[in-house]
């Protein structure tokens, strides 16, 4: 009662005058009277599209096949530019040899992509030119007005229109057959959407936003939970890893021993010389031929796998004084640390290379304890790198027991020593 | 009522294309209140409840693929793209009748389609959608079939656009979504028309929003023709040029069977062949079960049939020139394949079935009597789908034996390939019978332009 109150104390606006006709020739002829008079805020509705509604009307073109063009040169654009960019710049890829680009390859997508844009163009540019959707419009509250779908014909003249005379119009329509004038009042309920709408997206799109957030939180933080896996593609294999247990094995091992009485490819090690240093039951004097040729190149790598592996206890220099051996001597809790050798010690110096490489081969058992002072390194170092060590070691010891003589001819004068020259 | 023949052939006179009482509140009526009524009838529910069960295999049996992998399918080396492909290509191809329709008849002026233009777009989607399901599945790594897209990602690659798999991407999904925009802006002012009529708060919700605000103002007609000529312009091209494409990816492999150039023209012209075989398939029932005989009236039926008539021709044709072809090349391979494995090989009996459905069973309708017997025309064009379904299949059967022949294999299809087949027609009969039940079967307002408008009430 209250509302129906508030409703009429509202004045009620004439938003025009809507007549209606039984068919499509009374339509016709009442616009062409309308606007013979000089109305022109006018429309038609119809269930169907009336032809020659646009003339009596005066409709103007549509702007709509323009955009449509528009969109279609858009789409072009963007296809074989995408194209382009993707294939033959950003990832060029060569597919048998054909050029990265290449314009009837890429036909069918540009063609697609045309059609693509210009038809959702053409979808969305009517709505918006129709001004839809629009859901409140004052004629969907005329009863009457429902058969306008269906088979009935309309026409609306607007009150703002300058030549609005409602008298004159009413005439008007009931000259052409009009079967009902109805007046067309605004509508007093405002257009607002409802507080619960606002509510209810200002809700929603606060919730929306704890996704991404959570997202960017996980993907910026260290977590100890192990990743979720909601497809776990190939990252989960059954198999058993080298150095674990097996149920697989009588003997519980995962690697397997090479079957009994079989040398793998390469590792006969049948040459005495080469692999241990020994020459007819005694300590070889010369270099095997797979050391040779003895030139920078192997007293470089000599020099360098000492540097690795022998000089952390003998030293850079080879005076056994490595930093494993400083620290073992300045520690209190390692009385058994045997000290190495210094390689310019005169048991060293007289040593023959067999038994140099012997030593880095096996070891060394100083004190015959049975335990080594040396451990053994020919699991760590191949043997041509052992050769390049003794290499480097006798290079070592040649460097602080040289002469004049060992210089070569030419290279002796450029040694600017003049007090031992005297 | 009785139901006029207008299917005579007198030049002199127009036959009327919609029969009864043809008056604008009458056609509203006859369309609306299939919708309108409380209860379907009970017909629809028996079909319904067939297709949802149906759809509900053909979900099961994707859950189980993608728990299990694609071996649960029978694609193994040589044909690792067998049944999916087949289905595939069988449901676009279905899905080009609408198009063809609404389309290029309109541009032809044929204004026969506006009685079954809406139920055969309605059906293009549902049958491009069936289709969609299957490259989906075939990818494997479903969750990955974003990988389609040319999107940029931490992988720092790009599909290859050269590649026609690439191109049949773009173009299936360019056609299901410009068939669904024109589908949808068709269905506009037919979906205010049952807003206008709805007696609901349901109805008038679902509707009003659907039909955005739609009140037939002269000036929106206007623009909406507009657009409607430019999407149909934009539309015909494009359903050219799906099959087309399609084909593609058959033709630029160097198979046996399938290098041919002939391969574009033949695809769309099957294409149109089988989607008009599914819409008289749909429409003969439909128009029984729901008093649409004035509507889509036997000359309707009867212009299907024709065109059905025609295609069946071009197919044959094909079928002859790649015979023609095969033996007049001497290529060792081509004619051993045409001329020796498609027609006495291990697949034989597909190769005959298509021809006998395919091209001879068909040229019944040079008879009138067939073209006027809806039992007969669905018969045939039941035919012609099985015969469809089994061109693909001989296709994708050129596999087997290329040309290693110590590479040759064979196809057995798993109970999953065939369940899979089974579940996609009832995900499209439960599309379509929704379609049926909640949207307008026939466009109202295109019909009303096509009556003699002389004579209203």
């Amino acid at each position: 009662m209250i509302e129906h109150e508030v409703q009429t104390d509202q004045p009620q606006v004439l938003s025009g005058l809507l007549a209606e006709f039984t068919d499509q020739q009374g339509l016709l002829e009442a616009a062409q009277g309308v606007r013979e008079a000089g109305l022109r805020r006018t429309d038609c509705f119809s269930p169907y599209p009336v032809h020659g509604m646009e003339r009596a009307l005066g409709i103007r073109n549509t702007p709509l096949p323009w955009l449509v063009l528009f969109a279609g040169f858009a789409g072009c654009v963007v296809a074989l530019l995408m194209q382009w960019w993707t294939n033959a710049v950003d990832y060029p890829f060569l597919i048998s040899g054909k050029p990265l680009f290449s314009l009837p390859a890429n036909i069918p997508v540009t063609f697609e992509l045309i059609v693509l844009f210009s038809a959702f163009t053409a979808f969305f540019a009517v709505l918006a030119l129709n001004g839809l959707p629009r859901f409140h419009n004052p004629l969907f509250q005329h009863e009457r007005f429902r058969r306008a779908s269906s088979d009935r014909f309309f026409i609306l003249v607007e009150a703002s229109d300058p030549q609005f005379d409602a008298i004159r119009l009413r005439e008007l329509f009931q000259s052409h057959g009009a079967v009902s004038v109805e007046q067309v009042m605004a509508d007093p309920t405002p257009a607002r959407i409802p507080l619960a709408v606002h509510l209810t997206g200002v809700i929603v799109l606060c919730l929306a936003f704890i996704p991404p957030l959570w997202i960017a939180r996980d993907r910026s933080t260290t977590s100890d939970v192990p990743r979720i896996h909601p497809v776990p593609d190939m990252d989960f294999q059954p198999k058993f890893k080298p150095q674990a247990e097996t149920s697989l094995f009588a003997d519980g091992r995962t690697m397997r021993l090479p079957v009994a009485g079989t040398i793998a490819r390469g590792e006969l090690n049948d040459d005495e010389h080469f692999v241990r240093g020994i020459v007819a039951n005694a300590f070889a004097t010369t270099f095997p031929a797979q050391a040779m040729p003895l030139d920078q190149v192997m007293m470089a790598r000599g020099r360098e796998r000492f540097n690795i592996y022998c000089a952390t206890c003998h030293g850079l220099a080879g005076d056994g004084n490595g930093i494993t051996s400083q620290r073992a001597l300045a520690r209190a809790d390692s009385p058994n640390w045997r000290p190495p050798l210094s390689l310019h010690s005169q048991g060293v110096l007289e040593m023959p290379i067999g038994k140099l490489f012997f030593t880095i081969t096996n070891g060394v058992d100083r004190q015959n304890d049975g335990n080594l002072s040396m451990p053994a390194y020919d699991v760590q170092i191949p043997p041509r790198d052992r050769w390049a060590i003794v290499l480097y070691v006798l290079a070592l010891q040649r460097s602080r027991n040289a002469e004049l003589n060992d210089l070569p001819e030419g290279a002796r004068e450029s040694l600017a020593l003049p007090d031992i020259a005297q | 009522m009785a139901v006029v023949d207008n299917t005579f052939n007198d030049p002199a006179l127009r036959a009327p294309l919609i029969t009864g009482r043809a008056d604008l509140a009458s056609i509203t009526d006859t369309v609306c209140e299939i919708t309108e009524q409380y209860r379907p009838p009970r017909s629809w529910y028996v079909a319904f409840i067939a297709s949802l069960s149906l759809l509900g295999m053909l979900g099961l049996s994707i859950i189980y693929l993608i728990a299990t992998g694609v071996g649960v399918w029978g694609n193994n080396s040589p044909v690792f793209w067998g049944w999916p492909i087949v289905n595939f290509v069988f449901w676009v191809g279905i899905g080009h009748a609408g198009t063809l329709i609404s389309a290029i008849l309109f541009l032809f002026r044929q204004q026969w389609r506006t009685s079954i233009n809406r139920m055969a777009e309605a059906m293009t989607i549902f049958a491009v959608t069936c289709a969609g399901v299957f490259p989906g599945i075939h990818v494997g790594r479903v969750w990955l079939a974003y990988w389609l897209a040319p999107y940029p990602n931490y992988l720092g690659m790009w599909p290859n656009f050269r590649s026609p798999l690439l191109w049949d991407v773009f173009a299936v999904s360019t056609y299901a979504s410009v068939s669904a925009l024109f589908w949808y802006l068709g269905m506009i002012p037919d979906l205010a028309t049952l807003r206008d009529r709805a007696t609901t708060k349901i109805r008038k919700l679902a509707y009003g929003v659907a039909s955005l605000g739609w009140t037939g103002s002269a000036r929106a007609w206007h623009r909406y023709e507009r657009a409607y000529l430019l999407l149909a312009a934009l539309a015909t091209p494009l359903v050219l040029s799906v099959h087309s494409v399609v084909s593609f990816d058959f033709a630029v492999a160097q198979v046996p069977g399938w290098h041919t150039t002939i391969f574009p023209p033949y695809f769309v012209a099957g294409a149109i062949f089988s989607g008009f075989a599914m819409v008289v398939t749909l429409a003969v029932p439909a128009r029984a079960y729901f008093g649409l005989k004035n509507l889509i009236t036997m000359r309707h039926l009867e212009n299907m049939t024709k065109v059905i008539l025609a295609t069946s021709c071009m197919v044959g044709y094909a079928y002859g020139v790649e015979l023609f072809t095969a033996w007049y090349s001497q290529n060792p391979n081509e004619t051993f394949l045409f001329l020796g494995n498609r027609p006495f090989g291990p697949y034989a009996p597909a190769y005959w079935t298509m021809v006998t459905c395919n091209v001879l069973i068909p040229q019944l309708f040079w008879f009138r009597k067939c073209r006027t017997t809806p039992w007969m025309m669905v018969i045939i064009a039941l035919l012609v789908n099985v015969g469809m379904w089994m061109e693909r299949f001989v296709i994708m059967m050129s596999l087997t034996r290329d040309y290693l022949p110590s590479s040759w294999g064979s196809f057995i299809p798993t109970p999953i390939d065939v369940v899979m087949l089974i579940g996609s027609f009832g995900l499209f009969f439960t599309l379509f019978l929704l379609f049926c039940r909640y949207l307008p079967m026939v466009a109202m307002a295109e019909v009303k332009t096509v009556l003699p408008h002389g004579h209203q009430p």
